[in-house]
């Protein structure tokens, strides 16, 4: 048989296609009424575990975009030890995540030496006025429910 | 379409007639051609579904779109030549107004009868060029005017394999007048064999294939939509229009695809009629009034038969180069058209 040509052939792959989404419907979901999930370890949303965080500033700092704006002020904490001597802590006034400038890059959830930052599979947070996009302690807070379990460890890694 | 209803319509009346059938043959296609291939069949070609949320399956997308267009403000640029930048868009609808003109639907259902009518329909295809120039020359916009140059030279460089590849169906049909092509179309034999009348898409199907292939450059659409290449030149000669006068140009776009498949069903594939031999006619004057019913459906069918492949092509192929496009224009089609008009009009004369 010979080669059929390449531009035939293109024109029998765009009909082909069209027969298949006439016979099975498109690869596409219609969005608002039906949804995809998205993978577990998507990155839709950065949530903060509020406790860990002791504004280091190092995600802010490293943060491509400067959307991070952390304010904090020392304050004592009660001792660890009975009879010792006062913790100096610092307590998160401020911490913002502005998702109009984020860029999902991700750098400020790798850096974070405490594990107060984690990544959220959930992506529905659109707002009509783009000021409402910047996300305050308490909402990235609540972002934390949505933040799926941490995969098991390899055979022989070491928990901290 | 006036002559074989029982009352009589005054001049003035038969003239509104015709203004409003013309405005129902170039509108009325032009929204279905948008629906059912732009939206529907591009969509199904790329596997997803197309406009669904207005009306039933998104049939009323277009209104939804029309009515975005109208309310968006009007933008003129500052430094651009005003008058001519709202007129341009304009030149280039009327012009595709201009052309249903000629185009007969039935026995009795045309709008002009003019015995030049393919010389007609070639002269006022062209005036869009002028329209397109003249938009993106006043734009005052490095790309406008790009895409303008670009498509003046495109559309120039089309015309000439249209306007040979239809030479070959004039001389077989022996008349500029496409009422005529069309009876002669339904009346003539392929070598004997006649019960299929004579469409000249078998005995003229160079012709057939030249002429589609310079309609879809004519209307440029891809592969040949170099003048509004979006990756290099934002949008070519419409860059700067917005609102109404974006949306004229669409309308044109797509009213024009479907004027020149009216034109190319007319030329080729045998018009409103039926071969004339299996209702026993022997002419034009014996054709049964249904036919002025039944005649705008069969253009109806072919025209969208046409625009289909247009689409289905334009759907397909990446874009040509804009040395690619003029190379293949003026090496290849205006060679093989010529060929074509030699070889037909030495058969006509010889069988």
């Amino acid at each position: 048989m010979p080669k059929v040509p390449g531009l035939i052939k293109g024109l029998g792959v765009t009909m082909a296609t069209m027969g298949r989404t006439f016979k099975d419907g498109a690869n596409t979901v219609q969005y608002p009424h039906a949804k995809e999930t998205p993978p577990v370890r998507a990155r839709g949303v950065i949530a903060l575990h509020n406790d860990n965080c002791t504004a280091c500033m190092l995600c802010s700092r490293s943060c491509p975009d400067w959307c991070i704006y952390i304010e904090a002020h020392k304050q004592l904490a009660p001792p660890r030890r009975a009879g010792g001597k006062p913790r100096q802590v610092n307590h998160l006034d401020r911490f913002d995540i502005d998702y109009a400038l984020c860029m999902y890059c991700g750098i400020c959830v790798e850096v974070c030496p405490f594990d107060a930052l984690f990544w959220s599979p959930e992506y529905e947070y659109s707002e009509p006025r783009i000021a409402d996009l910047l996300h305050d302690k308490s909402k990235l807070g609540e972002w934390m429910e949505t933040v799926p379990e941490a995969p098991e460890l390899e055979a022989g890694a070491q928990k901290k | 379409m006036i002559s074989s209803l029982a009352v009589e319509i005054p001049y003035w009346g038969q003239s509104l007639l015709r203004v409003l059938g013309g405005i129902v043959a170039v509108l009325l296609p032009a929204g279905g051609i948008v629906y059912l291939f732009l939206f529907k069949m591009m969509s199904f070609m790329q596997s997803r579904l197309g406009p669904m949320e207005a009306g039933p399956f998104g049939s009323m997308r277009l209104l939804a779109e029309v009515g975005k267009w109208l309310q968006k403000e009007d933008i003129i640029p500052e430094n651009a030549d005003a008058k001519i930048f709202k007129i341009a868009p304009v030149i280039v609808l009327l012009s595709t107004f201009l052309l249903i003109v000629v185009v007969p639907f039935g026995p009795d259902a045309w709008f002009t009868n003019f015995q030049a009518g393919v010389f007609y329909a070639l002269a006022i295809g062209s005036v869009s060029v002028i329209g397109i120039l003249v938009a993106g020359w006043s734009s005052a916009n490095k790309y406008s005017l790009l895409g303008g140059l670009r498509a003046g030279g495109q559309l120039i460089a089309y015309e000439l394999p249209m306007v040979l590849a239809v030479v070959g169906v004039v001389i077989q049909a022996g008349s500029m007048n496409l009422q005529q092509i069309v009876v002669a179309q339904n009346t003539q034999e392929i070598f004997g064999i006649d019960w299929i009348g004579n469409p000249y898409v078998i005995t003229q199907f160079v012709g057939f294939v030249v002429f589609m292939i310079a309609v879809q450059a004519e209307l440029t659409q891809p592969p040949f939509d170099m003048p509004i290449a979006e990756s290099e030149l934002v949008s070519g000669y419409m860059t700067e229009y917005s609102g109404f006068r974006f949306l004229m140009f669409f309308i044109g776009e797509f009213a024009t695809a479907g004027v020149f498949a009216f034109i190319a069903s007319v030329l080729f594939l045998g018009g409103w009629g039926v071969p004339f031999s299996w209702f026993g006619w022997s002419g034009i004057d014996d054709v049964a009034d249904w036919m002025n019913v039944a005649g705008p459906i069969i253009m109806l069918t072919k025209m969208m038969l046409l625009v289909g492949i247009i689409m289905w092509v334009r759907f397909t192929y990446p874009r040509f180069r804009e040395d690619q496009l003029q190379r293949f224009a003026w090496k290849v089609l205006i060679p093989v058209s010529l060929a074509n008009i030699v070889i037909t009009s030495i058969l006509k004369v010889a069988v």
